[in-house]
């Protein structure tokens, strides 16, 4: 048999983590996941959602929400996707975005960024006024209202939708929807469609 | 665009001015698209929903092959950009034509070939209805490709043909396609292509920035113990001899991946041929013990790392890469160069402050190269062995031979084993594995290299998933020679069985296989049976002299199983040598 056995052979001392990064080898260190928006400017035709979201699915990104719609420029729209990963992740995550062919341009967007989210959330209609007396804490508004149910709308942060739809359910709730984030960096700083 | 391309392009225009008439139909435009990108063939099967493309081919110069089946046009596409660098072409119709390509395409996918397919669509009214053969091929290629495009148009449907032909070529090379709806083919147009061109969103970076070049070149030249890792990309980036020049100035041993098999001379000093699962010992123990691994055009695929946690544990990555996506993909890069592979290694040969010194980290490697040598029992008793059939016919051919291979035992043994000193000389499914790729993508290396000798290693179980090409290469009277590393067995399946399994041989074993010489025979080819060793020299020779398709079907030692071997996610540096390693390891 050639050679020296498998464990008499020359080897060094290091090791890398599960990311391959070189660490030091009695550490164990890991990335710990964050939360992270990803802006994206597209071209704006059939087609691109089902590109963008089938990249984050086969790759096992994990996405919070995805939200779409379109800009000013009527050939561009503006994504708006929540990740959870650790940092190696989401540095992943906005190359492989960026390598598709639609996909224009694309930023992590600063944590203090703006970040919206809607919800349209139908109670039972018995309490109307403590329904809307809700509504008003939360800066919302009854939008419709029947003898049997009253909706309301609510924007904001996630946060704040979180606790407005927990508020809600001493009401019977019937229906929520909430569309995912929408965020805007804060500033004069915009989102270049050539950066 | 390739130079070459780009110069059949002029050359084409000025017939185009002379002769050619205006377009009339989609369908027109579609094989105009075609002629300006360069394509010189077209690999395809007719069918329904591409015939008023097929009547368009029916007037223009380009040639088309007719395949066997579609997965075999896709191989064949791929293999013909392999080697020619340029685009393969590929044709199908809708639905099944269409899926039958996908492997194919996944395929290139992962090797980072470039390739155009082209789908048939049943006409726009019917889609989304299930109408009679249709699928969604844009949704089921858009995970496989660069960009799949779907024809809206019949004034656009050339332009979207130029876009992706380019967008194949461009920058990481790789497969595109454009879905042709029937209507839009044959609906009427005059509107000329426009000429081949990337989207304005795909942008390649070509040089790395120089700061960062500096920094990598000072690591590496304070290096102790350093490498150079090329992978495909480097072949694929026609950087060769760029690697060869800089490798040799700064004296730096060189390892490859199997994709970059060919980058580098495999009979050079500096060669430790190529590391990964069952790659040679002094290469992956040199990658195991390396200080500083300058990798090129690699995406550090599993079957090169094996585990990431005792990957190169003590080097400092210098990764070049024209794919910034894949800097720290799945090993941290410390010192990221992105940008084509041949401009990047001439800007680090400037930047180059001095040569490592490495005097003895090279001896090392060296007393490894002796250590452990890559061999096999030959004694007179002993079946026929497959290394030896592969090592006999790599010492009597020309250097510029090409070699392609199915996936399997066969495949290793003939990168292992025949010597590879010329790049594109090399033609294997990698990354995707496909089983059944050898036959037709010898068909397209053929075309693509006429004047080279191509010659196929596919064992048994390979073979039989694609056998049906061997019409093609007959009735194009292709001289390739098949070799059927025969063992009776789905082999790599059986020996992880018996290594990993317990021996519980479930569905590897192939009792029941046809007799491959005679089969040759009845495709009118000719068929070479192959069982001593003392008629091996003979018989290789006889299929070499015959003027067409031959196929040996070399009966090997079912015994015979590949190594070394890194078990699936091991350690490099603990590679077995046999059976027992493995128990142990």
């Amino acid at each position: 048999m050639p050679g020296p056995a498998p464990h008499d052979r020359m080897r060094p001392e290091g090791r890398r983590n599960s990311q391959g990064i070189r660490v030091d080898p009695e550490a164990e260190a890991t990335h710990e996941p964050r939360q992270a928006v990803l802006s994206a400017l597209v071209k704006h035709r059939p087609g691109v959602l089902a590109e963008v979201s089938g990249l984050f699915s086969r790759r096992q990104f994990n996405i919070e929400s995805l939200t779409v719609g379109p800009t000013s420029d009527d050939s561009i729209a503006r994504m708006t996707i929540l990740i959870e990963e650790p940092r190696p992740g989401i540095e992943q995550a906005k190359k492989q975005l960026q390598k598709l062919v639609p996909v224009v341009s694309v930023m992590e967007l600063e944590p203090e960024a703006l970040r919206r989210e809607l919800a349209l959330i139908k109670v039972g209609g018995e309490k109307p006024d403590d329904v809307n007396a809700v509504a008003e804490m939360y800066d919302g508004q009854a939008v419709d209202a029947s003898t049997d149910s009253v909706t309301v709308e609510i924007t904001g942060s996630k946060q704040k939708i979180d606790a407005a739809v927990e508020a809600f359910e001493q009401f019977d709730v019937q229906e929520i929807v909430r569309t995912g984030a929408a965020a805007l960096e804060r500033g004069p700083k915009t989102l270049e469609k050539h950066d | 665009m390739s130079e070459r391309a780009s110069v059949r392009k002029e050359d084409e225009q000025t017939e185009t001015d002379e002769e050619q008439a205006p377009v009339t139909t989609g369908a027109q435009s579609v094989v105009r698209a075609l002629e300006n990108a360069g394509a010189e063939y077209i690999f395809g099967v007719q069918g329904g929903a591409i015939m008023p493309v097929y009547d368009a081919l029916y007037d223009s110069d380009i040639t088309h092959v007719t395949m066997a089946h579609e997965q075999g046009a896709s191989h064949a596409a791929d293999a013909y950009g392999i080697v020619s660098g340029e685009p393969g072409v590929c044709f199908a119709t809708s639905g099944p034509g269409a899926t039958n390509l996908v492997t194919g395409i996944a395929d290139a996918n992962m090797d980072s070939d470039p390739m155009i397919a082209l789908t048939g669509q049943v006409p726009t009214e019917f889609v989304g209805n299930d109408a009679f053969q249709e699928t969604d091929t844009v949704g089921i290629t858009q995970p496989v490709t660069k960009e799949s495009y779907f024809a809206s148009h019949s004034d656009t449907v050339g332009d979207d043909v130029s876009e992706a032909f380019a967008l194949a070529d461009a920058g990481r090379q790789g497969p595109t396609l454009v879905d042709l709806p029937k209507d839009i083919t044959q609906g009427e147009t005059d509107v000329e292509p426009k000429a081949p061109e990337t989207p304005d969103t795909y942008e390649v970076p070509e040089e790395a920035d120089d700061e960062a070049v500096q920094e990598a070149a000072e690591v590496l030249s304070d290096a102790e113990r350093p490498v150079i890792l090329a992978g495909g990309g480097v072949i694929k980036a026609n950087a060769s001899n760029a690697l060869r020049e800089f490798a040799t100035e700064y004296e730096i041993p060189v390892i490859t991946t199997m994709p970059g098999i060919g980058s580098f001379p495999e009979d050079h000093e500096l060669s430790l041929e190529w590391a990964g699962m069952h790659g040679t010992g002094y290469a992956n123990l040199a990658i195991t013990n390396t200080d500083c691994m300058l990798a090129i055009g690699t995406r550090f695929d599993d079957r090169l790392t094996g585990g990431v946690d005792s990957f190169a544990p003590d080097a400092d990555v210098i990764h070049v890469d024209i794919d910034p996506a894949e800097i720290s993909k799945n090993i941290y890069a410390d010192h990221p160069l992105i940008g084509d592979a041949r401009q990047v290694l001439r800007q680090l040969f400037d930047a180059m402050p001095r040569a490592p010194d490495a005097d003895e980290w090279r001896e090392q490697c060296q007393t490894w190269k002796a250590e452990y040598p890559m061999s096999y029992d030959t004694p007179d008793d002993e079946p026929l062995k497959p290394q030896y059939v592969v090592e006999h016919f790599s010492d009597v051919t020309d250097d510029d031979t090409i070699v392609c291979t199915g996936v399997g035992q066969h495949q290793m043994w003939a990168s292992q084993f025949w010597e590879f000193t010329e790049p594109r000389t090399w033609v294997s499914s990698h990354g995707l594995g496909t089983m059944g790729y050898g036959v037709p993508a010898a068909i397209g290396a053929k075309l693509a290299a006429p004047d080279q000798e191509v010659v196929c290693f596919d064992g048994d179980g390979s073979f039989l998933m694609t056998v049906q090409g061997l019409s093609v290469a007959v009735r194009e009277q292709l001289d390739i020679t098949y070799v059927v590393l025969n063992n009776e067995a789905v082999g790599m399946v059986r020996q992880w069985q018996d290594g990993f399994y317990e021996g519980r041989r479930m569905a590897s074993e192939y009792p029941w296989i046809p007799q491959f010489d005679k089969l040759a025979e009845a495709f009118g080819a000719a068929g070479f049976r192959l069982e001593d060793y003392e008629n091996v020299e003979e018989t290789i020779a006889a299929a070499r002299d015959y003027d067409g398709p031959s196929v040996i079907d070399a009966h090997i030692d079912p015994g015979e199983n590949v190594f070394p071997m890194v078990p699936s996610g091991g350690d490099n540096g603990l590679f077995a040598l046999n059976e027992d390693h493995l128990d142990e390891i």
